[in-house]
This record gives structure tokens, C-alpha cells and sequence, in this order.
């Protein structure tokens, strides 16, 4: 786990891009996330990790305003992107997703063809002016999502007739094809194989170069290899945020030495 | 029937499970696999005892129905009478207009005394006026037509395919028979062994009824001349009506309703009511139309819109409850996903949810309108059943306004009439009615599998 290339990995301090002051969430009467206060950096990928229920998932979907469609929840505090408050009444969230992408745990992609998957975003945001922009987008998209290659002779085959991992792949393309700032993602390797599973995290550590990404995951390992930083959930708290490599090495909460050595979770 | 019973010994059970092989069944499995075995059994008898009711209903419907669906008709040539016709003579549209039915019967009898004396046929009448009981009262009539369209023909004899009389079709068909006309005023044995004898001799003629399919209602006396033509068309600008009020209303009621309605009391309230509205029994319906549709809102009597508006109200909640399951079975991945990339709900709705939901709202809307088309009880209130003597709408603002009825209220008006030949063209409209019915079932089927294939 400890793996050496954390300690190669230089992090330098970046600009802040989304920044979490006193957050809290209500589903209901439930208090998911306490009081969580995080800073996460540009160009950076920032790993969420923590026993299952939590909130990790919970506060990755507030980042880009998800938990607004669900009816019980109520979120409070203030999350800022580039000093914007996200939940400001003037903010749509339309226009916030825009710019904040998500990729979700379950490959979802549209029962259409490849292409349109790739498109459709574009198309609701008029990125394309013509075809042949678009088309641009596409490629250009499906290149960043590793999947061009696979893919390029049959655009117009249904996006649900790829494999699990293709699929992903197919939804990170979709999500970056709307040139989001920030991407999202949802423990996106649980349903894929350990060679999936490393084209994934491949993508991930090039998406770096442009986006700050954000990736909730289960598995520790995941976590220790994609990320730069990385914050701890534990009961709807954040127990740590720090340097991956301090977390792993020398965590300086028990608790979370308790999680990574596997005697909670 | 199951074996979830825990096991009585309690500490001793897993003591059983040691040793045993695995090619003897152990008494556990045994009864576990007996009981299968019944279940399966039961089922097998329940799909029989459902298919046998099909058949039974399907073969009951095709041997009564059939008979409607063929009609006797008599070739004659008439000899149109300048004499009787147009006495003056001056082949004037009003003068030939004043003689009435009543003037065209003779010519008619007269003339099948002639064909009959000509071919030989045995058991003639004294008076011309008995062979009119062979021929339909619209005999006549259609003779009178015939030459107000063109007065030119009078004097010429032309040839006339006239309706036999109901009697005379039913002994053809075998629903009349020497017995059972014994105490018949209107027809009597000698007319029979008339019918028979025009028959050899290629007179008289079964042949396919198509005025059964294209005709309109008529009177209690002449069933020979009745068809479903008219409710035909009733009931086709009803479900106009229908499917352009019902299927916009419901689905955006249902899009509302699943996608943007706030949760909350009075959205539970209003889905209980929907699914109260689905279960309230059609006459109340009915009742309701006869209150706010005519006698508040004066719309007209009988007229095909209050009737496609009064199944609009029935239909709606089926159209609802169906549309929101096929919502509610698209998977919350979708939204989520167009969500994720920025698009707005009503973008996620129209662009994802509802092309996936498609084929359960269509199916939904055809099985609604199925029912609608098959309901007979509403009607019966806003006057629409009975004998409405209506001919062929004029025009589209015709066919929705004037007094019409519908297939199963011209069905439900045959089956009360008191000829039997009334009861056979009921059998045969129910057996139209049933085409229809299948017709919409199977497309509302191949819609489902084309829009599925899609993806």
C-alpha cells in the first residue's frame, strides 16, 4: 500500500477550486455531514475515502448540486466554486453542472449511439456550431476518454452494447465533452475489472493535466495510487484531509489509522 | 405448501444432514419436489380452464355471429310502370316524387308473379300483394330511389337486387324453419316452398353482407336492412375525441406529477384520487356527462364529442396510472446522467426519460382506449344507445355533433330488439366490435416491440 511512488509525487500548493465552509447535510432527519469544512485544489485529484454510509458520496454530490433532486435533502453552509457560492439563489444549477461534471458509479450511458452520448451534451450547451465541430468534440472527447481507438469505427453502435469498462470510459468522455472545470466520480471503477479498473485510473491521472478531479473510492489502493490528496469520512465527519502520501504513512488521527490498517470499515 | 417451517427437533437438525448420498433423495426433497410437481400441476389446469373459456366464448361468438354476416337477396327485373309511376306523363321530378313507396309495391309484385310464371316455378299466389312477405319493406324504397335519381329509366325494365325478409333469410340460414313460423302472421309455409323453389331456380341468392359492415341502424321491422356502418363511424370520432383529449392530458399529467411535483401531502392526495377515478364504475361517469356536459354545458344529445368527453374522463386514469409506472421504470441512472452533463430536468425528461418510456405510455393509451371503445354503460345516460335513426355523417363537424350511437350500444339496442334476426346481427357486431378490439391490441403490440428494438 505504501506504495513509493506517493512520496515521488510532488505537490506543490495550487489554487483552490471549490472550497467548503461549515457544510451540512440533512436527508430528512438524518445528519449526514457534519460541519465539513475542505479546501480541494486545482489540477489536482482529491480522493474521498471512508467506510461505506459515510457521507462521502453524499458530499461529492453537493459539490455539483446532485442531492437537489432529492426531495429530503437539505444542505447548509457554504461551498464556493472559484468564489462563487454554488448555492447562491441566483445559481442554476443547469449552468453549475456545466462546469462541474460527474461520472457515477454504475456505467450510465443513454440507450443511443456513442456518438450521441458524446454529443448530447455539447448540443445542450451549444458548444458545436456546426457538424464538423462537433464531430471534432466528439473525437477529441473519446480520445481523452481512451476510448477512440475502440470505438472509432462504430459511432453510431449503442452506447450500451460496450463492455462495463468501455462503457465508464464512454461516461468520462460524455462528462469532459462539456469542458467541465471540475470532474466528479463516484466510486467510478466498483463495477469494473482490475483491467478496466487501471485504463480508468490511467484516465484519471492524465485528466489531471486539465481538471480538478474528485473520486470517491472504496478501495484504499485506488486512492493511494490516483490521488494527491486525499480526506477521510468517518460518520459524516471529515476526520483528515491532507497529502495521500501523509494519509497512508502517518496518519495523524487514530481513527483513520484505524480504517487504512482495516480495523474499521 | 412450502417448507419454511423450522425444524421441530431444533438441536438435532444438523445432525440429519451428515452421511447420506447424494443419489438417494432424502424425504425433504422428496416432498419439496412433490410439491413443485402439484404446483405445477395446478398451474397447468388454471391455463387450461382460462383457454378453454377462450375457445368456448370465441367459437359461441363465430357459430351465432357468422349468420350476420351474409344476407338473402332476390334478383328481379321490375317493370317500371309509366302508367303507375308518372301518370301525366311529363317525366316532371315533382309529380314523379308524389307517388309514394306504396306506389312502387305493386310493380314489385307484380313483377315476381311474372318472373315466377315465366320460370315455372310452382305455389303461385292469388293476390300479387302475398309475394310481399319474400321481400324486406325496404324493397320498395330502394325501387323508389332508384328511379328519383334517374326518371329516365321509367318505362324500361331493369333488374333489381332486392333484400329478402328476414323471415325468408332466416330459413335460408336455418333460423326459421316450418315449425317455427306456424303461428308467424307474416310469413307462411307456402312462402317457404316459394323461397325454395327461387333458390333452384337462382333467383334468390346467401351471398356476404357487406351492408352489414357499411350500413346504418334501422327499424324494428326490417333487421334484414340494419349494419353497423353508422355506430362504426359513432364510435371512430368518439376515440378521435378520446385520443386527442386523453393521451396530452394524461401524459403531461403523469410527467408533471412523476418528474417536477413536490412530494407532499396534496400530491398523495391527488394519487389517491387518480386511482380512485380508475375504479369508479363507467355509469357514474355517464351520469356525470349527462349533469356537466349537457344539461350544463348544452352540448348536443347523443353526439359523439359528449360521448368521446365522457370516456375521456374514464379513460384518463388508466391513461395516468399507466404512463407513471412506465416513468417510475426508467432507470434513475438516466436522469442522473443527463443531469450529470447539465441538462435541465425538462431536458433529462423529454430528451431521456420519456423515448424510454414510450412503449409502456403507448400501450397504456391503446388498452385505454380499448376500453373505452367496448363501454356501453355511460352512453346508455347521454343517449347514445337506442334507436337513433342517423345516416352517414356529412362532415367532420357532422360526425362529431349529430346523435350518433356506438358499436357496443348498437350491439346492446340489437340484443333487446324482439326478432331473432336482431339477435344474430348482434352476434355478428360483436364480432366487429372484437376485430377492432384485436386490431388495436396487436398494434399497441407491434408499437411496443419497434419502439424497444430502437435500442
Amino acid at each position: 500500500m505504501n506504495d513509493m511512488r506517493i512520496l515521488e509525487r510532488s505537490v506543490g500548493t495550487k489554487e483552490i477550486k471549490i472550497s467548503a465552509r461549515g457544510c451540512q447535510v440533512y436527508y430528512g432527519d438524518t445528519h449526514a455531514i457534519k460541519d465539513v469544512d475542505i479546501d480541494i485544489e486545482d489540477k489536482t485529484v482529491t480522493a474521498f475515502i471512508g467506510p461505506s454510509g459515510c457521507g462521502k458520496s453524499t458530499f461529492l454530490r453537493c459539490l455539483n448540486r446532485m442531492n437537489d433532486t432529492i426531495d429530503i435533502a437539505r444542505v447548509e453552509g457554504t461551498i464556493t466554486l472559484d468564489g462563487e457560492d454554488i448555492y447562491d439563489p441566483k445559481v442554476d444549477p443547469v449552468q453549475l453542472r456545466a462546469k462541474v461534471g460527474m461520472v457515477f458509479q454504475k456505467p450510465n450511458p443513454f440507450p443511443k449511439s456513442i456518438y450521441d452520448n458524446i454529443a448530447y451534451g455539447p448540443r445542450i450547451h451549444g458548444l458545436a456550431r456546426t457538424k464538423a465541430d462537433l464531430d471534432e468534440i466528439v473525437e477529441k472527447s473519446l480520445r481523452r476518454g481512451a476510448l477512440w481507438d475502440e470505438v472509432k469505427d462504430r459511432l453510431d453502435a449503442p452506447g450500451t452494447g460496450l463492455s462495463g469498462g468501455q462503457q465508464q470510459r464512454l461516461c468520462i468522455a460524455r462528462a469532459v465533452a462539456t469542458e467541465p472545470e471540475v470532474l466528479l466520480m463516484d466510486e467510478p471503477c466498483s463495477a469494473l475489472d482490475p483491467i478496466a479498473t487501471a485504463q480508468v485510473e490511467e484516465l484519471i491521472d492524465e485528466l489531471r493535466e486539465q481538471y480538478s478531479v474528485v473520486i470517491v473510492t472504496h478501495s484504499m489502493q485506488q486512492a493511494a495510487r490516483v490521488s494527491q490528496k486525499t480526506a477521510f469520512f468517518h460518520l459524516g465527519n471529515l476526520v483528515e484531509f491532507g497529502e495521500t502520501g501523509q494519509i497512508f504513512t502517518n496518519p495523524s488521527d487514530p481513527r483513520t489509522e484505524s480504517y487504512i490498517t482495516g480495523r474499521i470499515g | 405448501m412450502t417448507d419454511l417451517s423450522a425444524n421441530p427437533a431444533g438441536g438435532g437438525a444438523p445432525a440429519a444432514k451428515t452421511g447420506g448420498s447424494l443419489y438417494a433423495s432424502d424425504a425433504r426433497t422428496r416432498r419439496r419436489n412433490a410439491a413443485e410437481k402439484r404446483f405445477r400441476i395446478y398451474g397447468m389446469i388454471a391455463v387450461g380452464i382460462g383457454l378453454a373459456f377462450v375457445v368456448a366464448l370465441l367459437g359461441v361468438i363465430l357459430v351465432n355471429g357468422t349468420r350476420g354476416f351474409q344476407q338473402t337477396y332476390l334478383t328481379v327485373p321490375v317493370y317500371l310502370d309509366p302508367a303507375k309511376l308518372d301518370k301525366k306523363g311529363e317525366r316532371k321530378l315533382e309529380d314523379i316524387k308524389k307517388v309514394s313507396t306504396f306506389g312502387y309495391s305493386p310493380l314489385i309484385d307484380n313483377a315476381i308473379q311474372k318472373i315466377l310464371a315465366d320460370r315455372g316455378i310452382d305455389g303461385t299466389f292469388e293476390k300479387p300483394k302475398e309475394y310481399r312477405a319474400l321481400l324486406s319493406a325496404s324493397a320498395a324504397a330502394q325501387v323508389r330511389d332508384y328511379v328519383l335519381a334517374d326518371p329516365r329509366v321509367i318505362g324500361e325494365t331493369v333488374e333489381f337486387r332486392l333484400l329478402a325478409s328476414s323471415r325468408v333469410d332466416g330459413y335460408l340460414k336455418g333460423r326459421v324453419t316450418r315449425e317455427s313460423i306456424a303461428r308467424d302472421k307474416n310469413i307462411s309455409a307456402a312462402h317457404l316452398d316459394l323461397a325454395d323453389g327461387m333458390l333452384a331456380a337462382g333467383l334468390m341468392k346467401k351471398t356476404f353482407n357487406w351492408a352489414f359492415i357499411t350500413g346504418a341502424d334501422a327499424s324494428e321491422s326490417r333487421p334484414e336492412q340494419a349494419g353497423m356502418g353508422v355506430s362504426m363511424l359513432g364510435s371512430l370520432f368518439m376515440m378521435l375525441v378520446v385520443l386527442g383529449l386523453s393521451l396530452p392530458i394524461g401524459v403531461a399529467a403523469s410527467i408533471y406529477l412523476e418528474e417536477f411535483a413536490p412530494k407532499n401531502r396534496f400530491t398523495d392526495l391527488i394519487e389517491v384520487n387518480i386511482s380512485n377515478l380508475a375504479a369508479v364504475p363507467s355509469i357514474v361517469f355517464g351520469i356525470l356527462g349527462l349533469a356537466v356536459f349537457i344539461q350544463f354545458a348544452h352540448l348536443p344529445q347523443s353526439a359523439p364529442l359528449v360521448g368521446g368527453l365522457v370516456l375521456t374522463l374514464m379513460t384518463l386514469p388508466t391513461i395516468i396510472i399507466s404512463t407513471r409506472a412506465a416513468l417510475k421504470a426508467v432507470p434513475p441512472s438516466i436522469r442522473d446522467a443527463a443531469l450529470g452533463v447539465g441538462a435541465s430536468k425538462m431536458q433529462s425528461v423529454f430528451h431521456h426519460v420519456l423515448p424510454l418510456a414510450m412503449p409502456g405510455i403507448l400501450t397504456g393509451t391503446i388498452i385505454g382506449l380499448a376500453q373505452a371503445l367496448g363501454e356501453t354503460a355511460p352512453l346508455l345516460l347521454i343517449g347514445m344507445v337506442g334507436y337513433i335513426a342517423s345516416n352517414y355523417p356529412d362532415g367532420i363537424a357532422s360526425g362529431f355533433l349529430d346523435p350518433n350511437s356506438a358499436m357496443p350500444a348498437q350491439i346492446y339496442e340489437w340484443a333487446k330488439r324482439a326478432d331473432p334476426a336482431y339477435y344474430e346481427r348482434a352476434w355478428g357486431g360483436i364480432i366487429i366490435l372484437l376485430l377492432f378490439l384485436m386490431t388495436m391490441n396487436i398494434i399497441a403490440i407491434i408499437l411496443r416491440r419497434r419502439f424497444e428494438r430502437r435500442w
